[in-house]
């Protein structure tokens, strides 16, 4: 018996020890996880902000004053020390989110969440988000050294703080997810610049119009899709003067479009991922200096994207927002210039067909057999085997498709060319801009820029104004990369670049603003070939009618327009859908809805309920209007929004129109704004009678999500902000402003700025989410610039980082 | 009761001082020590470290949270599906604490059991 009793209590000792140590499915182990010594509640827990902290390496020491929105305001001694110390801080606020962010960049995630994301992983494998980050390395390490040295004091820094982590101290996420933090390397800041990349360059439709140029014929495309619109007001102005040009765009060959099926494409980052930015010269401002605003449109996440951070040395002197694992600031200004970034909507990504030998050990080119060369891909798995996926490369890039990936072709595969795997040095830029005193540096800065490409707005003290699109831009024939081309032949091939100072730019315009909103870079005036896959049509267009419409702005005005809710899309066809549509058939209800519509003045305000009407009528309409491109067997990309609301407005008969179901009858445009109408006010009421109404401001119900697949407890839920995708204030359900800054360029410059999260990347702290209302309300935080390292009464905390004797 | 006192004392007191070298399951080690040390009889076998376990989990989480305002006790109950109370939190916590060290603590007993007789 005692034997027996003593086995029982064994065996519920090992059993209990196993259940609380081990995670079990998606709950962590409990023993692990909530034990107050070493669990989430060593969590429960404020920044430390004063105080002395020993960095080994430091050469020298750093002072580190925060503020009351805990921004660090760093003043070290020289270059390598300020990165250092920037890795250190950022890795003290946001450690797990820079890990986080670059295991999803390299296709790492079954690390750390399971076989849940294997196909995930492959997707960002097969894209070469990992060759990409080793091709920066390599060329950082042939043609600058400094800058890989920068990057590696960063990476340092970061690593300080691991080393002195104990797993008592290791984020919540970790504990949750129970694993714990790895060494940074320099390649992790390469990869976090890929992703950036990617999510704002790695967007392409080209095997989509591939598909639906098959479907629908040229003529269609052409109609459906053009290079520009009857409207264009490009970024640079349509007046600017290319006769300084004189390398020609590069001839087309004969060629033909691949006309393949593609079932389906690997994931793309969020089409709406954009942004504005504009600057006004001192003679168009109240006071007489330039003023400058940026607002990168992203996801909106916890922790967020942005960490803003004052980085200063005794040469320069830098504050703005940061992107945690990157050097220097992003977007920002320092005592001379700022500048911002929006989106340069090219087409860098172009796909070739390849043709491969029997044993896929070579492909076809010129009519020659070329070497495949094959980098394997080891994707481990949490509580598994490891997932090996042998990715193929040519001379274009990786063979993304193949017979391994998303098509059955034995010999055949497409591979990707895209300016994101061509290495270069990005970082530098930043790392330039950040010292940069005047347009000149500003210019030279940019030279090192290849991808994302990006629309650089600039400004300085001197009163200049200035905006560069700035990438490394492939000089295409015409229409080249539009649909998948044939790999065979190097005529397909990009034959050359641009010349970086052929790059679409403009200094100081005669209409006294620069202003940037994804649209077109260019008109056709621009002698060389762009393309891309949707311009905005609509932010562009309020932001430049705005500057046109007085003589002088203010820092008030620039805020009025970046919180500005006027849906000039709606506007645009609500009023003709009103006009045309029979209404007699209504019902009493839906009249409501009607009569509720046609008050609306197109403001997307929060207690307004016609932004829903609209959302809803526009979505069902589209539904309707493009049921031609509605294909589950095939990858499809839709209509533009601009040429659908011209279409519907000018062409309300094209054979488009028919609603390809109804065979016995014959549909117009007419006939759709009525029927999507009804299908709209019956959804409506559906929700009114579920939800008590449909306010824009609920049906919206904007939130910010937690990176780790959006964990509620971590997340916030129901924000009360207006705006929504293609509005100044673009603030849809789950994106928009991810940070807003004005620069008013007095000696020195003043500033405000937000963003929609906290300096803290711990839920537990009360830093973690406190922008967020103000955001929302349309608020600012003053951006304390401070002029040397003395702190003034906006500090709170001051915190010194000492070199560590080591030795 | 006296003895059921001294174990209480001792379970919390080596639990605590283990914790400080050793992971979570330092309070099944405390439990199993003082089982072995201080033997106890019938339900108090495990009742005794189950109760000196939850007294010490239960007060330690409590005075690191309301230092910081029941912030992430509060989310961390909304993540464990305890509706965001973080006073759940906190007696969950204790209870699974008191759980891991009664079993011990019984453990213990059963192994002392099976070497005095013998």
């Amino acid at each position: 018996m005692k034997y027996f009793k003593f086995l029982l209590s064994l065996v519920a000792t090992i059993g209990i020890f196993y259940a609380l140590n081990t995670k079990l499915g998606s709950i962590p182990p409990l023993g692990k996880f909530l034990n107050p010594t070493s669990g989430i509640w060593q969590n429960e827990t404020d920044e430390s902000i004063t105080g002395e902290l020993q960095i080994p390496g430091l050469k020298d020491k750093v002072t580190v004053h925060y503020d009351a929105q805990l921004i660090p305001h760093v003043f070290a001694k020289n270059d390598h020390d300020l990165y250092k110390a920037q890795g250190y801080l950022t890795a003290k606020h946001r450690l797990w989110q820079i890990e986080f962010q670059t295991y999803a960049a390299a296709g790492r995630l079954s690390e750390i969440v399971g076989p849940s994301a294997i196909n995930y992983d492959r997707g960002e494998r097969r894209r070469g988000m990992g060759y990409g980050a080793d091709q920066s390395v390599a060329y950082m390490e042939k043609f600058d050294k400094e800058t890989l040295q920068f990057v590696q004091d960063y990476a340092d820094g970061v690593n300080a703080y691991i080393d002195q982590l104990t797993p008592e101290q290791y984020p919540v996420e970790y504990k949750l997810l129970d694993y714990g933090p790895e060494k940074w390397t320099a390649k992790k800041t390469a990869l976090l610049l890929m992703y950036m990349t990617k999510m704002l360059a790695g967007y392409d439709d080209d095997l989509e119009y591939t598909n639906v140029l098959r479907q629908i014929g040229k003529e269609n495309f052409d109609l459906l899709f053009p290079d520009f619109y009857d409207i264009t007001d490009p970024v640079i102005p349509k007046e600017t003067d290319w006769s300084f040009i004189d390398v020609p765009q590069t001839e087309a060959p004969e060629n033909y479009p691949v006309l393949d099926t593609i079932r389906k494409t690997i994931d793309k980052p969020n089409p709406d991922n954009g942004s504005n930015n504009w600057a006004v010269s001192g003679a168009k401002s109240t006071t007489g200096n330039p003023i400058l605003a940026n607002d990168p449109h992203l996801g909106l996440n916890l922790p967020s994207i942005w960490f803003v951070m004052q980085l200063s040395t005794p040469d320069y002197n830098a504050f703005g927002a940061t992107i945690p694992g990157a050097l220097g600031v992003i977007s920002g200004f320092n005592q001379y210039i700022s500048w911002g970034e929006t989106n340069a909507t090219r087409d860098v990504i172009d796909w070739y067909k390849i043709k491969f030998n029997e044993d896929r050990t070579k492909y076809l080119h010129d009519g020659q057999w070329k070497d495949v060369s094959v980098r394997v891909e080891e994707i481990k798995v949490k509580g598994q085997e490891s997932y090996i996926d042998s990715v193929l490369y040519t001379h274009h890039g990786p063979v993304v498709y193949d017979k391994n990936f998303r098509s059955t072709n034995e010999r055949a595969g497409y591979a990707m060319r895209w300016i994101g795997h061509d290495g270069g040095n990005n970082q530098r830029t930043f790392i330039e801009l950040n010292r940069a005193k005047n347009y000149d540096d500003y210019v030279n800065a940019l030279q090192y820029w290849n991808a994302p490409a990006q629309n650089f707005v600039f400004a300085s003290t001197e009163g200049d104004i200035a905006l560069w699109i700035q990438g490394k831009f492939a000089n295409k024939w015409e229409g080249q990369g539009k649909f998948l081309m044939d790999g065979t032949d190097s005529k397909t091939d990009w034959q050359s670049f641009i010349p970086q100072k052929f790059n679409a730019h403009t200094k100081n315009p005669k209409r006294g603003f620069v202003s940037s909103a994804n649209q077109h870079p260019v008109d056709e005036q621009y002698p060389y070939y762009v393309f891309n896959d949707g311009y905005e049509t609509y932010r562009n267009r309020v932001i430049n009618d705005f500057f046109n419409s007085k003589k002088q702005f203010s820092v008030d005005d620039f805020k009025d327009l970046h919180n500005n809710n006027f849906n000039l899309k709606a506007s645009e066809l609500v009023p003709h859908m009103l006009a045309t549509m029979d209404t007699s058939t209504l019902t009493e209800e839906e009249k409501v809805v009607l009569e509720e519509m046609k008050a609306w003045k197109f403001n997307n305000d929060l207690e307004e309920v016609g932004p829903s009407i609209w959302r809803q009528w526009w979505g069902k309409l589209r539904q309707l209007l493009w049921d031609e491109f509605i294909n589950d067997d095939m990858a499809m990309a839709w209509p533009y929004t601009y040429q659908t609301i011209h279409l519907l407005k000018n062409n309300g008969d094209h054979a488009f129109m028919d609603i390809l179901e109804t065979t016995d009858k014959k549909e117009t445009a007419k006939d759709l704004f009525l029927l999507s109408f009804q299908k709209a006010a019956k959804r409506l009421i559906e929700i009114k009678a579920e939800k008590g109404d449909y306010k824009w401001v609920n049906y919206k119900g904007t939130y910010a999500k937690h990176l780790l697949q959006g964990l509620p407890a971590f997340s916030r839920y129901n924000i009360p902000i207006g705006g929504d995708r293609n509005i100044v204030n673009a603030t849809s359900e789950n994106h928009g402003p991810s940070w807003r800054m004005i620069v008013e360029m007095s000696s020195p410059p003043t500033a405000i700025g937000i963003y929609p999260g906290g300096q803290s990347g711990n839920p537990g702290s009360k830093y973690y989410d406190n922008f967020i209302d103000d955001w929302a309300a349309g608020k600012y935080h003053s951006l304390n610039f401070l002029q040397s390292d003395q702190a003034n009464d906006k500090i709170i905390g001051t915190q010194t980082l000492t070199p560590a004797s080591n030795d | 009761m006296i003895r059921n006192i001294t174990n209480l004392i001792a379970t919390i007191v080596l639990a605590y001082l283990l914790s400080m070298v050793l992971p979570w399951w330092s309070i099944m080690l405390a439990a199993f020590i003082t089982s072995v040390l201080i033997p106890l009889k019938k339900g108090l076998v495990f009742f005794i470290p189950f109760f000196a376990i939850q007294i010490y989990w239960g007060a330690y989480c409590y005075s690191l949270s309301s230092a910081n305002d029941f912030t992430l006790a509060a989310k961390i109950s909304e993540l464990l599906t305890l509706g965001g109370n973080p006073y759940k939190l906190i007696i969950a916590t204790a209870i699974i604490g008191g759980i891991a060290a009664g079993i011990s603590g019984v453990f213990g007993k059963q192994l002392s059991t099976l070497f005095r007789s013998e």
